[in-house]
C-alpha cells in the first residue's frame, strides 16, 4: 500500500486494518505520534491527512492509501522547526510534553487554514486535544505568537 | 564544616554522583523527570556547584546501579533534598580538581570514583551563575520535535509487545479460560487470575487482548460503596484515628461539612514498562517515582536477590503521584519471564489506566468554630478518608497490583498514610495556618477500603485546604468581614500575610465585577513548612462554573528556575481547576465505570483560565512549587462561586449538578 508520509513516498506492508498509528510507530519507526487512548478522544495521535486532522489510532491504513500524511516529525521545514514548534520551545509551553505532538499537528493545520485565528479560536480548535499538566494557556499563547511566522 | 547533606551520607561514593564521558561531566541523580522539569533545575544547581556552564553537563537518569539512591521523587522535596547534596559533591570536586586552570574536566574524570565524600576536603561556595535563571528545559526539544524520548519509544533488538487483561472489577477472580486458548501471533501468559499476551507485532497483541477479554469468564462480587453516599460510608468506619492536636476548644457556634470524590491521575499516556530477563539478571526500565523501592518490591514479590534486579528510569507522560508506573513494571516483569532473553514492552490500556491505577481518595470533613468581634475563638476539624499511600516501600509487602492476581497471591496492603514528618496524608494541612485560639484536629482513616487509594498531588492538602479556606469565608460572612481582612487579622507569619495581601492587590480584589461574576481567595502553606501560596479566582456562574482567571502568588524561597517554578504553579492551579469543577471517578456497586475520556472528562483548552503567577523575592531555603497551588485554587474557586451566586457549594466537584443541589438545599 503506497502513500506519502512527510513528503516522501512509502510502501506499507501492514494489514489493511492496522491502525495508522501502529503502522507509523512500528513499521516506519515514527514514534513522535503518541498513543494516548486508542479511542480517538485525546488527540495525542493527531496527524494531518490531505489537509484534515484525524486521530491516527482510529484510522485504518486502507483509508490513507494514496494520501499525504504529515506527522509531528514532518512539521519542520528545511531542518528548521515549524514556527509553532519554535514558539512552544520559546514559551516553554509544555510540561510532560506527551500531548504536544498532537497539539502541534492541530495548531499547524489551524494556522495554515485560519492564519488570523484569535485566542478563543485557537483554544476552541484545540478542544479535542487533552492536556493533563495544565499547560493550556501557554500553548494558546505560543500558537498566537507563531501566527506571525507561519 | 556544617552538617553533611543526608543524601551524601547515604551515598558517600564520588563515582555514584559524578563521572566524565565524551568531554562532558555526567551528573547522576536519584530524582526523576516527571514532566516537572526537575532535571533542568538540578542541572543548574550542579553546574554552579561544579563551576561549569550547564552545557558542559549531562544529567543521567536515575539507575539503581550507577546512581545515588535518593528515595522517591515526591512530596515537593527534590530541590530541598538534592540541592544540598549536589552542592556538597561539587564542593569536593572543586577542592580536588581545581576549576581555575585548563583541563578541569579531564581532572574531574581522573578523580578516584571511590573518594569518600563524607571525609574529602571541600572548596568554599562559589557565586550562583545558573541558579536563578530561567534555563530552558533540557528535555523539551526532543518532545517538541517528536524525537524518541518516552518509554514507549524504546525499540531494543528482539522487542516483543505485551498487554495484560485486568479483571473486570476489583474483587473479580478468573473462573475459566480454555486451557488451549490461542490467538494469532501471540503467546499467552497465565498465572492464577493474571492473564497477559506477548507477541512481535503490536496489532496482534491488541487484537489478542480483545479476544481474551471475550473468552475469559470471571466470578465477580459487589464490594464498592454507594457512589451517592461515599461521605457517609467514610464516616461509618472502621477507622484508625489520627490525633493531630487537641487544645480543648469550646464548642463552635458555626459548623459545616464538605466532601471530595475519588479522583484519578489521568495522565495522557497509559503506563508502560520494559523488562528483560537475562540469565539470573532482571533488567527493568520504568517511569516509577521510586526505582529503588520498586526494585525491592519486585525482588520481594518474586523472592529474588535484589542485587540481581537492575532498574532504570525512563520518562513517560506527566506523573502526578503514585500512578500505575510500578504496577506496569511488575506486569512487564511477569510477561518477560515467559520469554527469557527477550525485551517486553508492556503498555496499559486507557480503560485500565482510568480504573485500575491507584486513585486519589474520597474525603469528607466537618469544621466548627466561633467568631466574636471579628476574632475566631476555637476551631475543631475532623476529617475522614481512606489512606493516601499504597506505594511500594510504604509497607513491608510489595504492593504491586498483579501480585494480588497470581496463583500464589502477594496480597495488596490496605492504603495507609505517610508519617507526620513527611506531612501525613489524610491530615496534611488539616491544621489551619491562622491564629484561631484552641484547636482540635483529628483524622479518621477508614481501614477496609475496597479502593486502592494512594498519593496524588498534595494528598489530603487539596481537600483540607478547600474545607478550611471555604470555612474561613463562611466565618467572614457571619462576621460581616472582608475575607482578605479576616485572614490578615489572623495571620502572624509575615510571609503568609504577604502572599495573601499581594494576591488581593494584584487581582484587583476590591474592584467591582459584573453580577454573575465572583472573586474568591484561598491560601495555605503547603505541609505547614513548604511553599506559601495564595490564589484569587475570578469565576462566572451561569449554567456552569466558568473559571476565567487565576492570580497566583507564591513564596518558594530561593527560586532555582523562575520560569520552571511558574510553569509548575500555573500547571498545578490549572489541573486543580479541572479536579475542582469537573472530575469524579464513577462506579456502581461492582465496577469503576468511568473508563474513558467521555466518562472522566478533563478541563478543555476553552475552559482553561488565564493564570498569572507572581513569585515572591526571597532568600529563604528553596522548597518545591508543584503541590502548593492545588488546595488554594480549589478554595478560591469555591469562594468565588459563593460570591457570584450567594450560595455555598460544599461538595466537590463544583459542577452544574453540585451547584443545583446546593441551591435547592439553601432554599
Amino acid at each position: 500500500m503506497e502513500l506519502m508520509v512527510n513528503g516522501s513516498p512509502v510502501a506499507l506492508t501492514s494489514d489493511r486494518d492496522t491502525p495508522l498509528l501502529t503502522a507509523l510507530r512500528d513499521e516506519l519507526g515514527l514514534t513522535g505520534t503518541r498513543f494516548g487512548c486508542g479511542q480517538g478522544l485525546c488527540g495525542a495521535c493527531f496527524v494531518d491527512v490531505d489537509g484534515t486532522v484525524v486521530p491516527a489510532c482510529q484510522t485504518p491504513v486502507w483509508q490513507v492509501e494514496g494520501a499525504s500524511v504529515t506527522t509531528v516529525e514532518g512539521l519542520s521545514r528545511d531542518g528548521e522547526p515549524h514556527p509553532v514548534q519554535q514558539a512552544v520551545l520559546d514559551r516553554q509551553a509544555a510540561q510532560c510534553g506527551f500531548c504536544i505532538s498532537g497539539v502541534l499537528v492541530r495548531a499547524a493545520a489551524l494556522l495554515r487554514d485560519e492564519p488570523d485565528a484569535d485566542a478563543d479560536r485557537v483554544a476552541e480548535a484545540l478542544d479535542r486535544n487533552l492536556c493533563r499538566c495544565g499547560t493550556h494557556r501557554r500553548i494558546v499563547e505560543a500558537v498566537l505568537t507563531a501566527r506571525e511566522h507561519a | 564544616m556544617t552538617e553533611l547533606p543526608a543524601h551524601v551520607v547515604t551515598n558517600p561514593r564520588l563515582g555514584t554522583w559524578v563521572t566524565v564521558a565524551d568531554g562532558l561531566v555526567e551528573v547522576h541523580v536519584g530524582k526523576v523527570e516527571l514532566g516537572q522539569g526537575i532535571l533542568t533545575a538540578l542541572a543548574q544547581i550542579a553546574a554552579d556547584a561544579l563551576a561549569l556552564p550547564v552545557e558542559r553537563l549531562r544529567v543521567v537518569p536515575a539507575h539503581t546501579v550507577h546512581g545515588p539512591d535518593q528515595g522517591s521523587t515526591s512530596g515537593s522535596l527534590s530541590v530541598f533534598q538534592a540541592g544540598p547534596a549536589l552542592r556538597h559533591v561539587g564542593a569536593v570536586v572543586r577542592a580536588l580538581a581545581d576549576p581555575s586552570s585548563p583541563g578541569y574536566v579531564d581532572r574531574v574524570g581522573a578523580l578516584d570514583p571511590d573518594t569518600d565524600l563524607t571525609t574529602a576536603p571541600t572548596a568554599g561556595d562559589v557565586p550562583a551563575a545558573a541558579v536563578g535563571r530561567s534555563e530552558p528545559r533540557l528535555d523539551l526539544p526532543d518532545k517538541v520535535l517528536g524525537r524518541p524520548r518516552y518509554l514507549s519509544d524504546l525499540r531494543p533488538e528482539g522487542l516483543l509487545h505485551g498487554r495484560v487483561l485486568r479483571p473486570p472489577s476489583p474483587a473479580a477472580r478468573l473462573r475459566s479460560l480454555d486451557p488451549d486458548w490461542k490467538a494469532t501471533g501471540v503467546e499467552l501468559v497465565r498465572d492464577g487470575s493474571f492473564l497477559g499476551v506477548v507477541g512481535e507485532r503490536e496489532v496482534d497483541v491488541d487484537r489478542a487482548l480483545e479476544q481474551l477479554a471475550r473468552d475469559a469468564l470471571w466470578d465477580e462480587e459487589d464490594t464498592l460503596p454507594d457512589e451517592t453516599a461515599v461521605a457517609e460510608w467514610l464516616r461509618a468506619g472502621p477507622h484508625e484515628t489520627i490525633e493531630v492536636l487537641d487544645e480543648e476548644p469550646p464548642e463552635g457556634a458555626l459548623s459545616a461539612s464538605y466532601s471530595k470524590p475519588l479522583l484519578v491521575h489521568a495522565s495522557i499516556a497509559p503506563s508502560a514498562a520494559l523488562a528483560r530477563w537475562e540469565g539470573d539478571r532482571l533488567l527493568v526500565q520504568t517511569h516509577s517515582q521510586g526505582i529503588h523501592q520498586l526494585r525491592a518490591a519486585i525482588a520481594g514479590a518474586l523472592d529474588l536477590d535484589p542485587t540481581t534486579v537492575v532498574v532504570e528510569h525512563v520518562e513517560n507522560a506527566g506523573c502526578y503521584g503514585h500512578n500505575a508506573a510500578d504496577d506496569a513494571a511488575f506486569d512487564a516483569v511477569l510477561l518477560a519471564r515467559a520469554v527469557p532473553g527477550r525485551p517486553v514492552l508492556l503498555r496499559w490500556t486507557r480503560a485500565d489506566e482510568l480504573s485500575w491505577a491507584p486513585l486519589s481518595p474520597a474525603m469528607t470533613a466537618t469544621v466548627s468554630a466561633s467568631i466574636r468581634d471579628g476574632r475566631i475563638s476555637g476551631w475543631s476539624y475532623e476529617v475522614w478518608s481512606t489512606g493516601h499511600t499504597s506505594r511500594p516501600g510504604s509497607r513491608a509487602t510489595p504492593s504491586l497490583l498483579a501480585g494480588a492476581h497470581l496463583a500464589t497471591p502477594v496480597p495488596l496492603p490496605q492504603p495507609t498514610d505517610p508519617p507526620p514528618a513527611r506531612g501525613g496524608g489524610t491530615t496534611r494541612n488539616a491544621v489551619p495556618g491562622y491564629d484561631v485560639g484552641p484547636r482540635r484536629v483529628v483524622g479518621h482513616r477508614r481501614v477496609d477500603s475496597p479502593f486502592r487509594t494512594s498519593a496524588m498531588r498534595a494528598l489530603g492538602a487539596y481537600f483540607n485546604v478547600f474545607a478550611v479556606e471555604s470555612f474561613m469565608d463562611e466565618l467572614a460572612l457571619a462576621a460581616g468581614a472582608d475575607p482578605v481582612e479576616l485572614r490578615l487579622a489572623h495571620l502572624s507569619d509575615p510571609r503568609a500575610a504577604h502572599v495573601v495581601a499581594e494576591a488581593a492587590r494584584l487581582s484587583g480584589w476590591s474592584e467591582p465585577v459584573p453580577d454573575e461574576v465572583g472573586r474568591g481567595l484561598g491560601y495555605a502553606r503547603y505541609k505547614d513548612k513548604g511553599a506559601y501560596c495564595a490564589v484569587v479566582a475570578e469565576v462566572a456562574v451561569t449554567s456552569s462554573v466558568d473559571v476565567r482567571r487565576l492570580t497566583v502568588v507564591a513564596d518558594v524561597g530561593v527560586v532555582v528556575n523562575p520560569d520552571g517554578a511558574r510553569n509548575q504553579l500555573e500547571g498545578g492551579a490549572t489541573q486543580a481547576v479541572s479536579w475542582t469543577t469537573k472530575e469524579r471517578v464513577r462506579f456502581d456497586r461492582r465496577r469503576i465505570t468511568s473508563t474513558d475520556w467521555e466518562q472522566y472528562p478533563l478541563l478543555t483548552f476553552s475552559e482553561a483560565p488565564q493564570v498569572e503567577v507572581h513569585l515572591v523575592d526571597s532568600s529563604a531555603t528553596s522548597v518545591g512549587a508543584g503541590e502548593a497551588a492545588q488546595g488554594p485554587t480549589a478554595a478560591a474557586v469555591a469562594n468565588a462561586v459563593h460570591r457570584a451566586l450567594g450560595v455555598r457549594v460544599r461538595d466537590l466537584p463544583l459542577d452544574a449538578a453540585s451547584v443545583v443541589r446546593a441551591i435547592e438545599q439553601s432554599e
